[in-house]
């Protein structure tokens, strides 16, 4: 009972993390009708770059959010400037194909880039508290774990509090409910679109550093983490954060479920399995608007 | 004032207007009269910047609109009410209104817009805090009305403000149009409901097939045989 119990525990910190992951995908599809494949390599991206602000400049990892988030939004700037700026200019369906394109394109140049820069060898974050546990009765709680869910969660809080009282906020809002009244009603939709591009990515480059300290990166983990991030954008639906992430929660634990009731290897069905029924039952998701 | 000369514009392949002139002078109402796929819609998107016109020029006060972006012409004072409103629904009454005044000019202007808009539609006050997709369709028509007034506008474009809404509140809408245009704010509106239209207009053009075939004071237009056949049905054809 209680090896179940902490494996669900698990499960449920690592849906944290897949909470915030798909935060960022669900914000850039739900705003700019455009998804993002990348999503998972820019997840890794931010593993990186915490990886190496930790390695190289001696901050502590979850310190290292304040500069691994301000790149991010740089280079999700760039990237939209240089990319996805473009595919936005078709009409809806038109975007989605074109940003499919454009995504498996990114993606698999910079997986090969991290390769060619980073190896191909699975890195992660050694801190000194890294191995510091909370006991709570039977069940262990390991400590960075446990901080990243916090994080992630203050993360989301943070974005949903933007994305209701920031005056962008309700714009990037209004946008993603009709664009051309946006337009109508004086709003730079591009620019709407640019700022839900930053914000997605600098959310990739954060859950990217919550995935060094607690688990590890590797230039391949990008295909992973996006899948992931689908599978609760379908479960969650669109148009709330707090959603969302209450969608990577219930995949989390879904998949330690499942994996204490038929082993280990069926982690990974669950979830797809999740994502044909919900598309099938409910596409609109759990809390989608 | 609006000043449109020689207006093409197309779908792909299929001409829709075809030099088509018009104008609508500072604190005038003018309604724009004609059948379905006459291209009224058109005529307007393409002054809201939404739609990029083959050929012609749409002069604003002496700018060319035809080369700014949307919500550039919404920042120069020309509003689009599109059909079927286009709110956003997921979104309270006081949101979409505040929305309305997202450019920087309607900004400074806030405090006083808000004021306006709840002097015009009282109801709206009440709602403030209801998500706009709970009200009925004449009062989504007033936010819609309103979120378009928060913008500050000098010309209010209507695209069929009247479309399926009880008669009692397009009667409202039409008297909330006669005070907004009493405070010095142009008018140029789509309409099907004819009598209405031209009761409150000032000046009316008729669009068929991309053309513009008639033209007038509104009261001449009313009595015109032509539009009373077409638009008013065959009992109203003697006054």
């Amino acid at each position: 009972m209680s090896i179940l119990a902490q494996q669900l525990l698990l499960g449920l910190l690592i849906g944290g993390l897949y909470g915030l992951a798909a935060a960022g995908l669900s914000l850039v599809f739900g705003v700019m009708k455009v998804l993002d494949v990348a999503h998972g390599e820019l997840i890794m991206l931010g593993g990186y770059g915490a990886f190496f602000a930790v390695g190289l400049l001696g901050l502590d990892p979850f310190a290292s959010l304040a500069l691994v988030i301000p790149g991010a939004l740089l280079l999700g700037v760039v990237l939209y400037l240089g990319l996805f700026g473009f595919v936005v200019r078709a009409d809806e369906e038109t975007r989605v194909k074109n940003s499919l394109l454009i995504g498996f394109g990114l993606a698999l140049a910079l997986h090969a880039l991290a390769v060619r820069l980073w190896t191909a060898d699975e890195r992660s974050i050694v801190t000194p508290y890294g191995g510091a546990v909370l006991t709570l009765g039977e069940l262990t709680i390991p400590l960075v774990r446990l901080l990243s869910l916090l994080l992630a969660l203050l993360l989301i809080g943070g974005l949903h509090l933007l994305l209701a009282r920031w005056r962008w906020g309700k714009a990037i809002r209004a946008t993603a409910e009709d664009w051309q009244a946006a337009l109508l009603t004086g709003i730079d939709v591009r620019r709407a679109y640019l700022l839900a591009f930053a914000l997605g990515t600098a959310l990739a480059g954060a859950a990217g550093t919550l995935v060094s300290v607690g688990y590890s990166v590797s230039p391949s983990i990008g295909l992973e983490w996006t899948l992931k991030a689908l599978i609760v954008v379908v479960l969650a639906g669109l148009g709330s954060m707090l959603g969302t992430f209450v969608g990577g929660l219930v995949l989390g634990v879904a998949e330690a479920a499942s994996a204490a009731a038929f082993g280990g290897p069926y982690r990974e069905v669950v979830g797809l399995v999740i994502f044909v029924v919900v598309l099938v039952a409910r596409p609109r998701g759990l809390f989608g608007k | 004032m609006l000043d449109i000369r020689g207006l093409d514009a197309a779908y792909g392949d299929v001409r829709v207007l075809s030099g088509v002139s018009l104008s609508v002078g500072a604190g005038e109402i003018v309604a724009l009269l004609g059948p379905n796929g006459a291209g009224k819609t058109t005529l307007m998107s393409a002054i809201a910047g939404l739609l990029r016109p083959g050929a012609g020029t749409i002069r604003w006060n002496g700018e060319d609109l035809t080369a700014l972006r949307p919500h550039v012409v919404v920042e120069r004072g020309v509003v689009l009410v599109p059909e079927g409103r286009r709110l956003f629904g997921g979104m309270t009454v006081q949101e979409n209104l505040e929305l309305g005044a997202f450019t920087e000019r309607a900004r400074r202007r806030r405090a006083e817009s808000f004021a306006r808009v709840y002097a015009l539609f009282p109801d709206l006050r009440e709602r403030r805090r209801q998500l706009v997709r709970a009200l009925s369709g004449g009062q989504q028509q007033m936010v819609a009305v309103g979120r378009a007034l928060m913008t500050s506008p000098a010309l209010l474009m209507l695209d069929e403000p009247s479309l399926g809404i009880a008669p009692r509140l397009v009667a409202a809408i039409f008297a909330a149009l006669a005070e907004i245009n009493r405070g010095g704010v142009g008018i140029f509106l789509v309409e099907q409901n004819v009598q209405a239209a031209l009761t409150l207009a000032h000046r009316a053009y008729v669009l068929e097939s991309g053309r513009v075939v008639s033209h007038g004071a509104a009261a001449d237009v009313l009595r015109d045989p032509h539009v009373r056949r077409a638009y008013l049905g065959p009992l109203a054809v003697r006054p």
